[in-house]
Parts: C-alpha cells; structure tokens; sequence
C-alpha cells in the first residue's frame, strides 16, 4: 500500500465521516432507520458539481448542494411525520426520488470537475501536495462539525431531540413537539451527507449519478465500527468513535483491494463493506462469548 | 382546577372490537384537591388520563383546565398545565440519557427550548437539593444514565420531575402498581408530600381499594367509561374497603340485571 493510497483514504474516510455523523443522527438519535442517504449524499454532489461547472464560487456551491440535501431530509420526515408513511419506506420513497432529481439536477449521468477551481484548490496552502492538502483540510472541517453536533446535542433543543428518538411519549408530555424535532434532525442528518457529497465530487474530480449507491451502507458500517471499538454511553464520545470508524473503513478496503495476494479488485468494493460490516457487527457476540468461556 | 364535561371516546368504530371506553364521563376538580380515581379493567380509567393529558382525542364533550378549553389540543400544547407520571417506570424518563438530562427535560416542560446549554450549574444545585430529599443518594449521582436505577428510583425521580414546573393538575396513572410494596409505599409516602407541599391538584388511578381510600380527599369509582361512586369528606372517611366492595359489587350486579333483562 503506497503513501498516496493511504492519504487517499484517509480522505475518503474523513468524507464519509461526515456520513457516519449524519447517520448518527437519524438511526441512533432519532431512531429513524433513514435511507435517504443513498439520494442525498449523490444530491449534494450533483448540486453542487453542476454549479462549479456554471462558474459559481465552490463554497456557494457547497453550501447549496449542503441545503438541498438537508431539504430533501426534512421531505423523508414530513412524510412519515405528516403523512403517517412508515420511516423506512419514507425514505426509500425520497431515495428513488431523488435519482431523478440528480439526473434532472446535473442534466446528465455526470458532472465532471477536472480544471474548475474547488473548495480544495482554493484552500490549499501553498508548499503541500494536494493530496496530503485535501485530507488536512477536511481533518479541520470534521472536527468542526463534530464539536459542533457535541455543542447541539447538550442545548434544549438538542437534549429535546435525543429525547424524541429515545422515549417519544415521554417527550410530548413535556411539551416537546416531537414531530419538529424529527424533522429538524432528519435535515441535519441529511444536510451533512449532503456536504459530504459536494465535497466528494470536488475531491473525485466530479458528481456521478451511481455515486450515492451504497452510501448508507458505508455510513452505517462506519457506525457500526466505531461504537465497537470506541463503547460509550456518551455522544461526545461516540461522535468521534463513528468518524474514526468511517476512517478505519476506508483504511480497510485499501488494504483488502491493495493485497494482491487475495484477489480482490476494485468492483469487489461492495461484497468487501458488506462482509467488514457483518464482522463489526459480530465482534461484540464474539466478544461476550469468549468473556462468557472466561467466567465458566 | 379541572373540568371534563361529557366525554366520549370509542375505540375502531364499526369494527367487530369496537369499544366504548368513555360514555359521558364527567367530572370536576376544585384546585388543590386530591382524588383517587378506582374501577376494575376497562372502565376508562387510563383513557380518561389520557384524554386530559390529550394523547387522546375524545370523540365528544370538553375538558376546561384553568377555565381553559384543551379538548383540542395536542399533548405538547397542554404540557405547562399538565404534569403525569406512568404507571411504566421505563416510561416517563429517557433510559439513555442522565439522571440531569432527564430533569433538565422536565424543568423546561411546556417552555420554549433554545440553544442554551441544557444542564447549567444553577440547575445542578436545584436537582442535588431534590433528590437529597429522596434520601436514595441520588444527589451524587447526576451524570448517571437513568436506566442504571431501579424502578423505584425512576419512578421516584419522575415524581420529583413532575414537581419541578407549576402545573395545574398532577395525574398519576397506577405509577406504584409496577413496584414491590416496600418500594410501592415510598413512592405513595413521597407522592404525598409533594403534593401536599405544592398544593398541587391530583388525580390518582389506582388498583388498591385501601390506598383509594387512605390517600388523597376524595375517591371517585369509573365503571364502563362514568363515574358511578363519587365519595369525599365525613362519607368517605366512614368507608371501609368492604363497603366500597359491595358499592363495587352493586354496581356490576345492576349490569347483570340488566343483561338479564335483554335476554329474558
């Protein structure tokens, strides 16, 4: 595995480590079992690929494609909230949408980003290779927006949300209107997916409309990943375990497609997320198996 | 003060599992009284908590608390005015969140929530001085996630949060019935003196005839969605649980009498 290869996915993992904290956000917060992801993540990249190559500013641009992905999450929640449709089908309704709308929204199957400026090339400090300049910024940005979410989650109107996910009656008898709050965390949630797509496509050089396929999967198993390796009751905590998780993802799939030795290329990337997130989601069986051999 | 006029509610209409839970229930509650509400399965009991609490809709009548008419309103809308504890211990606090959060939760019911930060150190100082009055060592406690208590203690700690905000009628939904007697009359003994020390207006459901009778000012027995007993002062302090067997007995024997009408 060369150094390029590894920054590479260092940067990818901190991408979909935004991912991770909104899929934090909508299956553990909110316990709403939300793939929208898969249509929004791609939304952000199209939104915002398609205005760079209009000649808008990248950070417009960002912040846009940022927006229309969090509207499309308040949509999910207002037709489960409002229209009493079941969470997940509500989202599988808004992902095939919003397939669509990407093709409508980039008037093509892609958007590629070669010599437009982006939020990359306009922040790299000068004297660093790109590639270890992009994993650096986006470093910052990750640790900002978690510190954030951290700052959210301990206000009213944070604690009033955790609360709506975790005991929903309990919550309306103490005047929260639940409802609203599902629909504030899902466009949060899908806000950030959304800025982690506008943010692939400046990376991967453009927005494809096959580039959400499997995102949900990813930002769970980076979820999934790191509350197994970083256990806590804390969301302080946890923020930062599911970040590390998306990064320790993306480290893995280097490693199994880099290791000429097994044989995997690069179209075995999905059979590779779905076996590494079976194994996260075993280890803690395996865990209290063997501490239960211990006991006896 | 409360006042419920004429309340109906069936439950699926024109199915097979139709049910009438209330069948013009009316009630009224000065301010500051304290009422125990009786009655076997199914008379309406929670559906009557539930439709002052407003997590349901009657069908018909009006519930005025304050003089203000709440019929219509969503839960979220009458929170500053009403105060409940679930007979669930789980249910009327966050499992996963503190023993603080959860109280945080409860101090800012029926308030606008911002984005202060929702457990300050002004609030910790009130939260310790309440939960010292539970003696239970809570006070030390306060970063602890809610779950890790028993149920005595969550039920305990949702009184104490019940109590946290003014509100103007305090119902208790057979919130000892899930607890062991020991633990079950701490909780009764604890709900007396919170009430008794804000004054507060009360309706408490019940499955014991004993603590019917021994706690609060007056007992009120529903039967098939009414009232049927309301008993309070000099008549109800002459009371015996076997009297209010018997009245209990009268009652459903007149319903029999009445299937035997329509049979014969």
């Amino acid at each position: 595995m060369s150094v390029y290869s590894l920054w590479g996915s260092l940067e990818i993992g901190l991408i979909f480590g935004l991912v991770a904290l909104g899929v934090l956000i909508s299956f553990r917060v909110l316990n709403f079992p939300d793939l929208t992801v898969d249509g929004s993540f791609p939304l952000g990249g199209a939104a915002a690929a398609i205005l760079i190559h209009h000649g808008y500013d990248p950070f417009v641009a960002t912040g846009i494609g940022t927006l229309a992905a969090g509207f499309a999450g308040v949509i999910t929640g207002w037709l489960n909230v409002r229209l009493k449709i079941m969470d997940l089908l509500a989202s599988i309704l808004m992902m095939i949408a919003l397939y669509s709308i990407n093709l409508r929204v980039m008037d093509a199957p892609n958007v590629p980003l070669i010599t437009e400026s982006t939020v990359f090339t306009v922040l790299q400090p000068a004297g660093l290779h790109d590639y270890v300049a992009r994993p650096l910024i986006l470093l910052v940005l990750v640790v900002v927006v978690k510190l954030v979410l951290d700052w959210f989650f301990a206000t009213q109107v944070g604690l009033a949300m955790r609360s709506t996910g975790s005991n929903p009656r309990m919550a309306r008898s103490q005047g929260i209107r639940t409802g609203n709050m599902v629909l504030l965390g899902m466009g949060i949630s899908n806000a950030l997916c959304g800025l982690a797509g506008a943010l692939f496509a400046q990376s991967q050089g453009g927005a494809d409309i096959s580039m959400g396929i499997g995102t949900i999967v990813i930002g769970l198993a980076a979820v999934i990943i790191g509350e197994s390796i970083l256990p806590s009751r804390r969301l302080a905590i946890t923020t930062l375990a599911v970040v590390i998780g998306a990064v320790l993802y993306r480290f893995f799939v280097a490693l199994a497609l880099n290791a000429d030795f097994v044989g995997l290329k690069a179209q075995d990337l999905n059979l590779v997320t779905a076996v590494l997130v079976t194994v996260a989601l075993v280890i803690p069986l395996i865990k209290q198996r063997l501490r239960r051999k211990r006991v006896e | 003060m409360l006042s419920a006029q004429n309340l109906e509610l069936t439950f699926n209409p024109g199915t097979p599992i139709e049910t009438q839970a209330l069948r013009g229930m009316s009630l009224d509650i000065p301010a500051g009284q304290f009422v125990t509400v009786i009655g076997s399965n199914g008379a309406g009991k929670s559906t009557f908590l539930n439709a002052i609490s407003g997590e349901q809709t009657v069908d018909a009548g009006s519930i005025l608390i304050d003089g203000e008419d709440v019929t219509r309103q969503p839960v979220w809308d009458r929170a500053h005015k009403v105060a409940r504890v679930f007979q669930d211990p789980m249910a009327g606090t966050c499992e996963n969140l503190t023993i603080e959060e959860n109280m945080s939760l409860a101090l800012g019911r029926g308030q606008f929530r911002s984005l202060r930060l929702a457990v300050r150190e002004e609030m910790r100082v009130l939260f310790r001085e309440r939960l010292a009055m539970l003696g239970l060592g809570l006070e030390r406690r306060l970063t602890d996630r809610i779950g890790l208590l028993s149920g005595g203690q969550r039920q305990a700690v949702s009184l104490l949060m019940a109590s946290l905000r003014p509100s103007r009628i305090l119902l208790l939904d057979e919130h000892t019935a899930a607890l062991d007697p020991r633990t079950a009359k701490f909780v009764l003994d604890l709900t007396e003196r919170i009430v008794a020390e804000h004054g507060l207006t009360t309706m408490m459901v019940t499955h014991s005839m004993r603590q019917a009778l021994d706690v609060g000012d007056r007992t009120v027995m529903l039967h098939q969605g009414r009232v049927v007993l309301d008993v309070s002062g000099d008549v109800r302090r002459g009371l015996d649980v076997p009297d209010l067997l018997t009245m209990f007995e009268r009652v459903r024997g007149e319903e029999l009498a009445d299937d035997s009408l329509l049979l014969s």
